[in-house]
């Protein structure tokens, strides 16, 4: 493939490197002349120097026949404008954009720029893997389907250990879908009944989250009245 | 009418001054709280008696374009000192809050043609300047006497 990287940061530049080991085409575009002069040292003819905001030089990079564009710039327009005329005007089939402000994001889909990465999410979705305390981790939206699919481990507090699935007050439009104990998955059936430490994935249209964290956290009211 | 502008530099506080005198409501953006004495030049009254509206904030935030009354713009102005904001946020002005008339100032002549092509308003001061330059070059006075004129070979031929 021939990729069009843009930005030679910390991201870019490894970036870079890793695809050119895999054998693709690559051409890094850089803004800034010092840091340009550096990494050319190690990449030589595969960075370029300009603005990449500018359309003749990304023409000049050959992004008329490029498969891919990825913009990794350290500023959120230039990502989102450089990946928008790649696609639009130049009909390049693939981008990728990095979002530096989460805030941003929401822009970056006005503008249909999919996929963008934001590392500040990656890095929150491990935290939220990571430290129990939060309960209930995202694992998937699907965001055409209008479904998510969270994870949930269930603490020796939660109000739903020793219960029945069958007997769970389950809300409206989600469902449990396996359950992972000392390390082996199921599917769980009515019958099935929570243990502290089980992990449960449920699947759930958007905008329950909240009644299910209510439901299997810390005294938890799994039956749905006050027992 | 209603008019958000975004970016109080030279050109934004100028057009902000001119569209308050002629009676619209007009309500400026801007990263810098000093921008706003840029809008009183010339002013005898402060631009918050005169009826204007300064708010502080970046063109990028919701908050601020909200605050700044985007909902109710009739027109929207991008000029700020960036092109990569101004066509950003005139997009955001368009598609997310549907301002019927939005400009965007873009010095890029290659990049403002190809998004006039897509449908947004765009002026380009840059193309503006060539085209009067190119202009002043060809009507301005030459060495074998009468104007430049058209083409070089003409002027050669002699």
């Amino acid at each position: 493939m021939y990729i069009i990287v843009v930005g030679a940061g910390k991201v870019g530049w490894n970036l870079a490197r890793e695809l050119l080991e895999k054998n693709h085409e690559v051409t890094l575009i850089e803004s800034d002349r010092r840091r340009y002069l550096t990494v050319e040292q190690e990449l030589e003819h595969n960075v370029s120097y300009g603005d990449a905001s500018e359309l003749w030089v990304l023409e000049r990079a050959g992004i008329q026949r490029a498969d891919m564009v990825i913009a990794v710039t350290g500023d959120d327009e230039d990502n989102m404008l450089i990946c928008q005329v790649a696609r639009e005007k130049y009909e390049v089939e693939r981008i990728i954009a990095r979002v530096n402000n989460p805030r941003n994001k929401p822009h970056f889909d006005l503008l249909g720029i999919k996929p963008s990465v934001s590392a500040t999410d990656l890095i929150l979705r491990l935290l939220e893997h990571e430290v129990p305390e939060y309960g209930l981790v995202h694992l998937l939206d699907l965001q055409e389907e209008q479904l998510e699919i969270i994870e949930m481990l269930l603490g020796k507090d939660s109000g739903v250990t020793g219960r029945r699935v069958g007997d769970l007050e389950m809300p409206e439009g989600s469902l449990l879908i396996s359950v992972l104990r000392s390390g082996k998955g199921f599917v769980p059936v009515a019958d099935t009944v929570l243990e502290a430490g089980d992990e449960v994935l449920a699947v759930l249209d958007p905008g329950h989250e909240e009644q299910l964290k209510e439901l299997f956290g810390p005294g938890g009211n799994g039956t749905g009245d006050d027992g | 009418m209603f008019i958000l502008i975004v970016g109080c530099g030279r050109v934004g506080s100028s057009v902000a001054r001119a569209m308050l005198s002629q009676g619209h409501e007009v309500s400026c953006l801007d990263e810098d709280p000093e921008s706003h004495a840029r809008l009183e030049v010339g002013l005898d009254r402060g631009w918050e008696d005169l009826g204007g509206q300064f708010t502080v904030g970046a063109g990028l935030e919701t908050d601020a374009l909200v605050a700044a009354g985007i909902e109710k713009a009739d027109a929207f102005i991008a000029s700020t000192d960036g092109d990569n904001t101004n066509i950003v946020i005139a997009q955001i002005a368009q598609r997310r809050y549907e301002v019927p008339n939005v400009i965007a100032r873009i010095l890029d002549p290659l990049r403002a043609e190809w998004y006039e092509r897509q449908g947004m308003h765009t002026i380009c001061p840059t193309r503006v300047a060539i085209d009067m330059l190119e202009a002043a070059v060809l009507e301005g006075p030459s060495r074998n006497g009468g104007s430049a004129g058209g083409p070089a070979e003409t002027g050669q031929g002699g």
